[in-house]
């Protein structure tokens, strides 16, 4: 009978599961935290959930670094029994993060705009001045209109 | 790969236009920002917009025939190297994107200087042209990754474009807020998307993984990634229940960051949506039928009637267009849904027509919030009897964005009526009918808000002045004449559909 439960496959695919706790993790506080700061935290770890996924699947059971050996004539000596990591994700990945802080330190620059504009960066307080700046001009300009609003 | 594929080495001028198209406006902004002179932002912007208008042109006219350039950056060739390839398809998109650019840099000029501070005009010129540059880039593109990294560029800035209208309200900051959380969360869905591509295949070239895809046929880390794709770049078009970005962001922004993004931002998304559904994923296969008529249909058929529903009963005129920004986006997707060449064809008509449309009316709105003082509705009261040439502009524009014969918007509601029923879709065909009388409404609002009712006695206002005259009017024009003259926007979305439908095949040649 086949084993019940797949421990190898389970152990060796670690990293995967990492990734998906912390994807999840990551985007349950975007969507939970009424902070706008622990939101930017929230998107921050689902983005590095991803750097996560992309560095698991350039690694290669028994992979080294993917260096040529050269001799000292310059000759390269091509060795088959030799595995190489694949370096590919890992150069994607770098572009990732720069885009990553690239949008934290924008989402940041926002959040003290919003502060100096709102005084305050709590996603409930801040909705409760909205909905009285809409009921404001609802019933300056729907009034206007005749009710018609 | 077939035989007769000649390898690519960039000899003259004219062979790099493509990645031309895409270094002269990124190009552009660290320029503006060095030279760092109001007076010289301007002119370097609208220099670099228009060289990228003059080449999407003559790409567009290389490969009407139905072929595709593609070009090797840096001359590594693909799979290996970054390819950019130019099909009808995407040259089409081009066209709009820089078209429109081009087009709202003239109007931007008197909007930005009256809604943004003096201090920022430098820089918001520079975002400007970045996110201009992203967007060609996302279409030009047939790599993968490198449309992720323009969809960054292109979202980055276009946040900080939108935040610029806290000038005018401080409801544009959490606009820019929500767009930023949403926009991340879709890009990073998309990357995931990619990686389980790249774990199934061991490639990022497009057409590359398409020939695997094909060859291997689907199992479930294919389906996984089409999954993360379709949504993550849903969240990007703002696929109906992925919206909610959309409205605060089109109403707070500055008008001319409102105008450009109308017109192109969403647009560029469905055309890299387009491009994996069927070029890079075969539409051949069974998942990718079932989303389509699972998902797409009813989704799109929701937007159609909710947002068109809401934008009746809005009262500022900027969100009103937002929501039927919504709505018209449904259209689209219908016409990917039919999956035949006449659907998709009406899509890539669509996006160009609605695309003119939405800019043109954004324009008017723009124009005439140089003196109401406001977007809403009282606001405007009477403004199309002080400003008749604007009033008009707005009035073809909105006749266009219902669908009356005679304007663009016709011609794309109609084909797709067509391509509803060449499925036997009968029910559908009525549907699209039944939700552009809901336009009817609003767009009658406008009229009744602008003809029917009597000016603010203490209202300023004037006609327009010319500079933003004559970009309405071009983008007004230009809803009347594709109306009559089909074969430049028909003609190219018919040979692109084909393109698009030959899927994996068509990718490779």
């Amino acid at each position: 009978m086949e084993q019940l439960i797949d421990w190898a496959f389970i152990v060796g695919h670690i990293n995967y599961w990492l990734f998906i706790v912390l994807m999840m993790t990551g985007l349950y506080v975007v969507v939970a935290r009424g902070n706008l700061v622990k939101k930017i935290v929230g998107l921050n770890i689902f983005q590095v959930s991803v750097f996560m996924l992309y560095i698991s699947i350039g690694k290669i059971t028994g992979g080294t670094a993917p260096i040529y050996p050269v001799d000292l004539t310059g000759h390269i000596e091509p060795d088959p029994s030799i595995v190489y990591s694949n370096p590919l994700p890992h150069v994607l990945i770098l572009t990732a993060i720069v885009v990553g802080i690239a949008t934290t330190s924008l989402g940041l620059a926002l959040i003290v705009r919003i502060r100096e504009a709102y005084d305050t960066i709590e996603e409930e307080e801040i909705l409760k001045i909205e909905r009285q700046m809409t009921a404001e001009d609802n019933k300056e300009y729907g009034a206007a209109m005749g009710g018609r609003a | 790969m077939a035989a007769e594929e000649t390898h690519h080495v960039a000899k003259t001028f004219m062979d790099h236009l493509p990645v031309l198209q895409v270094v002269i406006p990124l190009f552009a902004a660290p320029i503006i920002i060095f030279i760092g002179k109001r007076s010289l932002a301007w002119p370097i912007a609208f220099a670099a917009s228009a060289a990228a208008f003059v080449i999407s042109c003559l790409l567009l006219m290389q490969v009407l025939d139905g072929g595709f350039i593609s070009y090797h950056v840096g001359g590594w060739a693909p799979p290996l190297g970054i390819e950019y390839r130019i099909d009808a398809a995407s040259a089409l998109v081009l066209a709009l994107i820089s078209g429109i650019g081009t087009i709202v840099l003239p109007f931007a000029y008197e909007s930005v200087k009256a809604e943004i501070p003096k201090k920022n005009h430098t820089l918001f010129y520079a975002c400007f042209m970045l996110c201009f540059t992203g967007l060609l880039g996302m279409v030009a593109t047939g790599d993968a990754f490198n449309v992720f990294v323009f969809l960054e560029i292109s979202s980055l800035s276009t946040y900080v474009l939108v935040a610029q209208g806290a000038e005018h309200n401080k409801r544009a900051l959490t606009a820019a807020y929500d767009y930023l959380i949403m926009g991340t969360i879709g890009a990073t869905f998309f990357i995931i998307g990619l990686a389980m591509l790249y774990m199934a295949t061991g490639t990022l070239n497009m057409a590359d993984l398409a020939d695997r895809i094909a060859e291997e046929g689907t199992n479930r880390t294919i389906r996984a990634a089409f999954a993360f794709i379709v949504v993550g770049m849903g969240l990007k078009v703002a696929i109906y229940p992925l919206h909610h970005w959309l409205p605060n962001a089109y109403t707070f922004a500055p008008s001319a960051v409102s105008v450009f993004l109308a017109a192109t931002a969403t647009k560029a998304a469905i055309y890299v949506l387009l491009r994996f559904m069927f070029s890079v994923f075969n539409p051949g296969f069974v998942f990718e039928e079932w989303t389509l008529y699972i998902v797409f249909i009813p989704f799109s058929l929701l937007a159609m009637f909710a947002a068109s529903f809401v934008a009746v009963f809005q009262t500022n005129i900027k969100r009103m267009l937002a929501y039927s920004s919504i709505a018209q986006i449904g259209y689209m997707l219908l016409g990917i849904a039919m999956l035949n060449a006449t659907g998709l064809s009406a899509t890539l008509v669509h996006l160009v027509n609605h695309g003119i449309t939405k800019a043109a009316l954004f324009m008017g709105v723009g124009a005439m919030l140089l003196y109401s003082g406001g977007a809403f509705y009282n606001n405007l009261n009477g403004l199309g009897r002080k400003m008749p040439l604007t009033g008009a502009a707005m009035i073809a524009s909105g006749l266009s964005l219902i669908g009356v014969p005679g304007t663009a918007g016709f011609i794309s509601k109609w084909v797709l009526v067509q391509a509803a029923f060449e499925n036997g879709w009968w029910i559908i065909a009525i549907a699209i009918m039944l939700s552009s009388l809901l336009a009817v409404i609003y767009v009658w609002r406008i009229f009744e808000v602008l003809y029917l009712t009597e000016p603010n006695p203490d209202s300023t206002a004037k006609e327009a002045p010319i500079t933003m005259l004559i970009p309405m009017w071009i983008l007004a024009g230009a809803c009347i004449w594709f109306g009559f003259d089909t074969e430049l926007t028909l003609g190219s979305a018919q040979v692109a559909a084909e393109g698009l439908l030959a899927g994996s095949a068509g990718m490779a040649h």
